[in-house]
């Protein structure tokens, strides 16, 4: 582990305060740590969390892990008490008899051994939950209670007071039932797996010579049993390739399958009749070991998908229900919880702090401050007055406010954005995949070889005709050629899943190895989001002077500091988590009374004996006209009516950025769009050269616009952005790649999903993806060698069944592992290796850790808790829209 | 060596039995999620007591 040696200026300071990491969750303590059991905590949640753990004799959490890594939110618990609203509930209950459920939920925060353990332990916790069990890989738990006992909402609120918040997504009231097509998978492998071996034993035998001792009585029941055994492979096992044969010929399209299956019904048809004609053992063996390694291959394919669960449904960002007002005419108006699908135009309903705006409305009471980087890219909230028109997507950043629907939910501005034409385009027609491409030429070939052969025998010598043709068409049967595709782009997608990249499909791979066009978004992505450069600039000169120029810095001391920090993580809005973020680790955080937001101004409250303000100088000063500073935003801060200063917040660029354009100028061009303001285009520009193309005040549509003049300039574009706001150009684009700081967080339009901290390796990425494209091409080439020795030996009629049985195993053998070799070579050669270890997403670093030595897994473990620190912060943020 | 046309089948029938167990234990979900049961063991303390009724069984 890297380990930092402290500064020499801040040592002293370390020592004093927050040397001390709080024994649940890791983080340093700050001056006042909260002490139990001569344990340190750095918050209460934390400390209740320990003590509830203790009391229940769980503390064996604690040896499992040593430290737990998950953050115990310090926002006030949430509300689940609409789960329990009927409507809401039939749809989130697994199960239920009247006296048992069981609900699911979807837990982000899961990422160790210890969470399993005790999230599996939970009955101890509280009466009435029966057995709950964790996917680990899903990040999922089931758990039974007794309905008599317990609400739905005490077992969100009982996962969520341990850190494990529930992720409730829309999409949850509308998950598909599990599909069994695993478990069929599975089934028909194994059907296949039994009748290979059986039949393998009985070929051998026959090969060996076994019945030179006792005549041909052995090879007619071993023919006869094997024809037995090969009647499961061929209705059960292959099924699935009828099927898919069938309807590709009745979309009169030719693909890999057509010759499979063709090739699987010659076999079966010739060998039953050999055996049934006694001329000879036919092909038993080679045909259930046919489709063993053929499912094995789609097996491997369809478990790296339910590795990516990836849901596209947009509507996850919405919050499942909100509160509406019941009766507008009283004087007290009745709150209830409903769900979003029951919304008419013209409710009223009230959006608290952090909630999402569900469909257009206009503003009836209340201030508003309008968070639209959903929508817009644009990160400064909006404020908005009574009878504004208010956009779904927008998030209210300030307090409670009551809007009226204008437009229901179905047909909002996100809705009718996501609906326009160019959106529903799906670029799967538009690009026929490498395959696709291939094989109606391959699968014409063999036929007209299987044909040409059949006829030349029937002139030549009629008695080889059949079995010139069958035999062409078993040997050609294009099983190494179908499983080189998925394997290398199958095995590539795990090599970079690993990495934290996340491809929808395998195509996308191919796509990318076309790119030559790349547009990056500013906010989030080049810049990163949470985290802007937070700089203080103080002043020492008097109150009530309203002077704002520069002045000599005076930093604040340790002291007002803390008082800031305090008051700071009251707050939502994005600059005070900002502020908060640069103090966080450094101080803990004093009760704040009579904490006050004024939406569009700032924040008040009492600190200790101090009374701390900060926010904007109009506000603060009584709304003398001063201006800020230039750059970024800033916010001023008043303790005790004595201005100090103010926190200079700007965005950061990530490192490497320049290498990163540096390296891809040479073969791509580059543009950026940015919904952001011009006052950085002087920056970016240094950055991307003089010729690239720079656009800033850019809308969702204007993004798109650009993006399709790209495209109809004959350009493969690589569109990187970040979240919703960028959905319309992610979609246009030939690659949508969406810049995520947490893997859990989704963005419905985007074909690649990649960790923030990936950015700067966007080149390798393209670099690792035309060596994925080149192995796969070489792998098809390996295989139609293997197929042209095949087709030569069997057009001349004289194929034996030793050489179809030794080659067509050994042939799909041989291209799996050259095509899986070489992907995993490529990907340790590429320098998406180097990623930071911080970005190791929770599951990634815990199977590595799994694998690695004690030494190394508390080193990861500690890695994991700084990365697991931002993460937990952001998934909540994500969870409460 | 007619003996082997007592001992394939015989093989065959107990070959069928383990794919029997393996068709049995697909169908009982434990090829669904191959990785959690690999860390549950690692809490070698197992639980002190089970919950005190299975709630699951009323399914």
């Amino acid at each position: 582990m890297a380990t930092t040696a402290p500064n020499p200026a801040t040592l002293s300071d370390l020592e004093t305060a927050s040397a001390v990491a709080c024994f649940h969750c890791g983080t340093a303590c700050g001056t006042k740590a909260f002490i139990t059991d001569g344990k340190a905590f750095c918050c209460h949640g934390c400390q209740t969390v320990f003590e509830l753990l203790s009391e229940n004799g769980l503390g064996q959490f604690y040896r499992l892990n040593t430290v737990s890594g998950v953050r115990i939110s310090e926002k006030p618990p949430q509300d689940y008490t609409y789960l329990d609203e009927p409507s809401v509930r039939a749809q989130l209950v697994e199960f239920s008899d009247g006296k048992v459920a069981r609900v699911r939920f979807h837990l982000p925060a899961i990422h160790c051994i210890g969470c399993v353990w005790l999230l599996e332990n939970l009955f101890k916790l509280r009466q009435g939950i029966g057995k709950s069990q964790v996917s680990f890989p899903r990040k999922e738990i089931t758990v039974s209670f007794d309905e008599s006992v317990l609400l739905l909402s005490d077992i969100a609120a009982l996962v969520a007071s341990l850190g494990y918040e529930p992720e409730l997504r829309f999409s949850d009231l509308q998950k598909p039932k599990a599909s069994p097509a695993t478990r069929r998978l599975n089934l028909q492998l194994g059907v296949a797996g039994f009748v290979f071996g059986n039949t393998m034993l009985f070929a051998i035998a026959g090969y060996l010579g076994l019945d030179v001792f006792d005549g041909p009585a052995f090879k007619a029941m071993f023919g006869w049993v094997s024809l037995i055994l090969s009647v499961p492979v061929l209705l059960y096992s292959a099924a699935d390739y009828w099927k898919t044969a069938w309807m590709s010929l009745r979309q009169r399209r030719l693909t890999l399958d057509v010759p499979i299956a063709l090739g699987i019904a010659a076999l079966w048809g010739q060998s039953t009749w050999e055996i049934v004609s006694g001329h000879g053992e036919g092909y038993f063996d080679s045909l259930a070991g046919l489709l063993f390694y053929l499912l094995l291959g789609k097996l491997f394919q369809q478990k790296t998908y339910d590795r990516l669960a990836f849901d596209r449904d947009y509507r996850a960002f919405f919050p499942l229900s909100v509160v509406r007002l019941r009766h507008q005419a009283s004087t007290i108006p009745d709150e209830e919880r409903v769900a979003l699908s029951q919304l008419r135009v013209g409710d009223r309903l009230v959006i608290r702090s952090s909630e999402l705006v569900p469909a257009d409305a206009k503003l009836v009471r209340g201030g508003a401050v309008i968070d639209y980087s959903f929508v817009t890219g644009e990160s400064q909230p909006v404020e908005k007055l009574e009878g504004d028109y208010l956009y779904a997507g927008g998030r209210q950043m300030a307090g409670a406010i009551e809007i009226e629907m204008v437009k229901p939910v179905s047909q909002s501005y996100l809705t009718s954005l996501w609906n326009q034409e160019v959106f529903q385009k799906t670029k799967e027609n538009i690009f026929a995949t490498l395959t696709n491409r291939l094989a109606p030429r391959f699968t014409a070939v063999v036929i007209a070889i299987a044909v040409g052969a059949a006829a030349y025998w029937a002139f030549v010598d009629p008695a080889k005709s059949l079995k010139s043709f069958t035999s062409v068409l078993i040997v050609a049967c294009p099983c190494a050629l179908a499983l080189a595709a998925p394997f290398a782009l199958g095995n590539a997608q795990r090599v970079l899943a690993r990495r934290n990249i996340f491809l929808r499909n395998a195509n996308v791979l191919e796509t990318l190895a076309r790119v030559d066009s790349i547009v990056f978004d500013k906010t989030g992505t080049l810049t990163t989001a949470g985290a802007g450069e937070v700089s203080f600039v103080g002043r020492a000169s008097s109150p009530g002077q309203a002077d704002f120029g520069p002045t000599d810095t005076h930093p604040l001391s340790r002291d007002e500091e803390r008082k800031v920090f305090s008051l700071a993580v009251q707050s939502t809005h994005p600059l005070s988590v900002r502020i908060a973020e640069s103090m966080r680790g450094r101080q803990v955080a004093e009760p704040v009374i009579a904490f006050l937001e004024t939406p569009g101004c700032g924040i008040e409250g009492r600190v200790g004996d101090s009374e701390v303000r900060m926010g904007s100088a109009a506000w603060m000063l009584g709304g003398g006209a001063v201006q800020g500073t230039a750059h970024g935003s800033s916010v001023h801060v008043m303790i005790d009516g004595r201005h100090r200063g103010h926190f200079a917040v700007t965005s950061t660029l990530r490192p490497d950025t320049g290498n990163l354009l540096g390296a891809l100028a040479d073969q791509h061009e580059v543009a950026l769009l940015s919904g952001d303001n011009e006052r950085e285009r002087a920056r970016f520009t240094a950055l991307f050269g003089g010729e690239a193309r720079l656009r800033f005040n850019q809308s969702p549509l204007d993004k798109l616009g650009f993006i399709e003049r790209l495209q109809s300039n004959g350009r493969t574009v690589m569109m990187v952005g970040d979240g919703l706001n960028d959905a319309g150009a992610l979609k246009q684009s030939d690659v949508g790649v969406a810049v995520v700081e947490n893997i859990g967080a989704f963005s419905p339009a985007s074909d690649v999903i990649m960790d923030a901290a990936l950015v700067p390796r966007t080149h390798e990425l393209l670099r690792f993806s035309r060596n994925t494209v080149r192995i796969v091409r070489a792998s098809f080439i390996v295989s139609t060698l293997y197929n042209l020795v095949g087709i030569a030996i069997a057009a001349t009629g004289n194929l034996s069944p030793i050489v179809c049985a030794v080659l067509m195993p050994l042939s799909s053998v041989s291209v799996v592992a050259f095509a899986c070799g070489l992907t995993g070579w490529a990907g340790r050669r590429s320098g998406l290796e180097l990623a930071p270890i911080q970005s190791i997403s929770p599951s990634t670093s815990f199977s590595s850790s799994l694998r690695s030595t004690d030494t190394e897994r508390e080193n990861l473990v500690e890695k994991e808790d700084e990365a697991a620190i931002p993460v937990q912060g952001r998934a909540t943020e994500v969870k409460r829209l | 060596m007619s003996v082997i046309l007592i001992l394939i089948p015989v093989s065959v029938v107990v070959a069928a039995c383990f794919l029997a167990g393996f068709i049995w234990a697909v169908r009982n979900g434990q090829y669904e999620d191959t990785c959690t049961p690999s860390m549950r063991m690692l809490a070698d303390d197992a639980p002190v007591k089970e919950p005190k009724q299975d709630l699951q069984k009323n399914e």
